[in-house]
């Protein structure tokens, strides 16, 4: 439309002007985001001229999952007219992927909110000051839950760390031929385990072991946490491991050091926040595992420091029991539930946050 | 070094010996404890599958009628949870990998990878205290608008506690490993074959679809079945959600009555059972942990053969 450059005078249509080639057809950068922003005002305009005609309430998700589902739309058949078929099928694909990745979040930012906002009627002082002992209705708190979680997934750490690095040492730095491809393989189908089996598991074993049918212990739970986190440890610490470069170890080599040391000394060092990293992430993903504790440490409303001797309360088992056997009146059994969740929501988030952290600060600097 | 052999072999210290020996011993546990879940599972399911059928919970007519409507319906959960993650964890995954700018790229990465941290216990308590009341007003549409339609026939669940918005949470949980499988897929994709599509021409979607796609797509398959494994095996939103009935096999996604799921009956009904009926679910268990293995195996066999052959090592 608007020539921005001097015509040549041997140009015929010197009153059109000469319009870039390049750019010809082609909607221009900012269209899609105004598409975008457009889409959601007429959507959300219609939810609230219907709120306003009576009907429901303003739902800002579905607001903007269906302004997201208009865009789509809109974006392909204009691109259609403007820039042909092409390029229609290419915006509609782009759009397409990033609706999904909103749509991923929509539950996400939902979960996050609800917690926060339902977790917070309990989430004072009481509930970490006291267990569920003699209570019924209001009152009480996780103290027991929160013992209890950091108890068995303690010893959990404690099994599976020495056992996950050694193994991942072991495929790094020894490991040759069928065994070391063994255990990769089943270390990769370990981690699909799923969580329930390796408490039906730890029940089968100590069942057997101790004679006792009906056996319940804080200890089994960790040695069921212990099957699930395993996995997770190998991997990130063999990922760690190989990272490691191998100058390092030969300069190691050649001033005479063993091998063995060569490891202790200078690969582990190297490694050791990648490691920990992992070892953190590991912790985060079984803290909050429920079936298998469900199984084998059972529930209880009391207080137990002992790991080995009677039923042991952890935060997942704590939730789910207070959303599943409440009182006559259910309302504090569901604050306390709530209130469970966002504590083990903080730390797990908080483990996340800690093994960022650690990536973050104690990477060796390796000049790259 | 006492003898002047050609070829001088390193010194075996005992410490070596020592250190080695325990990095063995580490990965022959894992690989003894993997051995130990299978037969500690046998052992004790044995009593359950020669007992008397009429002694399990239930009285069913044989063991395999116990255990059939509860694989079903963990099949079929599982089912129906791929069929909506896959579609969205591999948009992600492309987003991720293709079409997000570099430098934002790894933070939306860690924002699906909060998803997979969300304990389970509180997928359940989402999805019954927030998902179910949501989802109940389409379910009621739905019925009354496509109940012909044999997967929505009537009655509608007054609750939502149906089988769909069981697979609609465990979508969501399942989403995060989808999406970082292929995307790692994804991007090891040669660079190479990227370039030259797009040097002919081809607009972004094009070149995904001749470089990318062919390419990752033995990794796509694998990342599909690693969702499948861990939605079969998924217990607490199943127990929390669901509203079963036992022994019941339905396809129907809107009603009250469900199929239960192995692992969703194993928790709902373990801490009140005694006797034999411990270990009918110790079997129930044994069941999903043979078909989960199986289709981990075949997920990571396919993995793995794949790495060989990429660019990316």
């Amino acid at each position: 439309m608007t020539a921005t450059m001097p015509s040549p005078p041997t140009s015929p249509s010197t009153s059109q002007g000469i319009v870039n080639s390049l750019t010809t057809g082609r909607l221009p950068k900012w269209a899609p985001w105004a598409l975008l922003v457009g889409s959601w005002v007429v959507v959300s305009a219609v939810f609230a001229f219907l709120q306003a005609a009576g009907g429901g309430d303003f739902n800002i998700a579905l607001a903007i999952f269906l302004g997201t589902i208009l865009f789509d739309l809109a974006i392909f058949v204009i691109a259609y007219l403007v820039e042909g078929v092409r390029q229609a099928k290419d915006r509609l694909v782009t759009s397409l992927v990033a609706t999904a990745f909103i749509v991923a979040l929509l539950p996400l930012i939902s979960l996050l909110f609800t917690v926060i906002a339902q977790g917070l009627h309990r989430f004072d002082i009481a509930f970490f000051l006291n267990s569920m002992r003699n209570v019924v209705g209001e009152g009480g708190g996780g103290l027991h839950a929160i013992t209890g979680t950091l108890l068995i997934t303690g010893m959990a750490t404690l099994i599976s760390v020495p056992i996950g690095l050694l193994t991942a040492i072991y495929l790094v730095e020894y490991g040759r031929g069928p065994l070391s491809r063994a255990i990769t393989f089943f270390v990769d189908v370990m981690t699909g385990i799923p969580s329930i089996v390796a408490g039906l598991f730890a029940f089968a074993f100590f069942a057997l072991i101790l004679q006792d049918p009906g056996i319940r212990f804080g200890f089994g739970g960790s040695v069921a946490l212990s099957l699930l986190m395993i996995p997770v440890v190998v991997r990130s610490s063999e990922e760690m491991l190989k990272l490691v470069p191998n100058e390092l170890r030969e300069a190691s080599y050649a001033l005479g050091v063993p091998k063995w040391l060569t490891i202790i000394k200078i690969v582990i060092p190297t490694a050791i926040a990648g490691i920990t990293t992992g070892i953190t992430l590991a912790i985060a993903r079984v803290i909050g595992e429920t079936a298998p504790l469900l199984i084998i440490s059972g529930f209880t409303a009391s207080m137990n420091y002992d790991l080995f001797n009677d039923r042991m309360m952890t935060i997942p088992v704590f939730v789910y029991t207070q959303y599943a056997n409440p009182g006559s009146d259910v309302q504090p059994y569901l604050d306390r539930a709530w209130a469970g969740a966002l504590t083990l929501i903080l730390i797990v988030m908080a483990l996340n946050l800690i093994a960022r952290l650690i990536a973050r600060i104690f990477s060796p600097k390796l000049g790259r | 070094m006492t003898t002047a052999s050609a070829s001088p072999r390193a010194k075996l210290r005992p410490a070596d010996r020592i250190f080695s020996g325990s990095t063995l011993l580490a990965g022959s546990i894992i690989l003894a404890a993997l051995a130990a879940v299978a037969i500690f599972l046998i052992a004790q399911s044995i009593p359950a599958l020669v007992a008397d059928p009429a002694d399990l919970k239930g009285s069913p007519a044989s063991f395999w009628a116990y255990v059939g409507p509860l694989a079903f319906g963990s099949v079929w959960a599982a089912f129906l949870a791929l069929i909506i993650a896959l579609p969205i964890a591999y948009g992600i995954a492309l987003f991720i990998s293709h079409y997000a700018p570099r430098r934002v790229a790894q933070g939306l990465g860690y924002i699906i990878d909060l998803l997979a941290a969300v304990p389970s216990v509180v997928f359940g308590l989402w999805g019954i205290k927030v998902l179910a009341p949501a989802v109940t007003p389409l379910y009621n549409w739905l019925v009354d608008n496509v109940g012909w339609f044999p997967l929505f026939t009537p009655p509608v669940s007054g609750t939502g506690r149906t089988i769909l918005t069981v697979a609609i949470v465990l979508a969501v949980m399942i989403i995060p490993i989808i999406t970082a499988v292929s995307r790692e897929v994804f991007l090891q994709t040669p660079r190479l074959h990227e370039e030259a599509a797009l040097a002919l021409g081809a607009t972004r979607w094009e070149m995904i679809q001749v470089a990318v796609i062919p390419f990752g797509r033995p990794g796509m398959i694998s990342a599909a079945m690693l969702g499948l494994g861990r939605a079969l095996g998924e217990t607490m939103v199943v127990a929390m959600v669901l509203s079963p009935s036992p022994g019941l096999i339905t396809f129907v996604l809107t009603g009250s009555q469900n199929s239960s799921t192995i692992a969703g009956n194993i928790a709902l009904n373990f801490p009140e059972a005694h006797g034999i009926d411990v270990n009918g679910l110790i079997a129930t268990g044994l069941i999903l942990f043979v078909i989960t293995l199986v289709i981990n195996s075949i997920a990571r066999f396919v993995i793995n053969r794949r790495k060989a052959f990429s660019g990316a090592n």
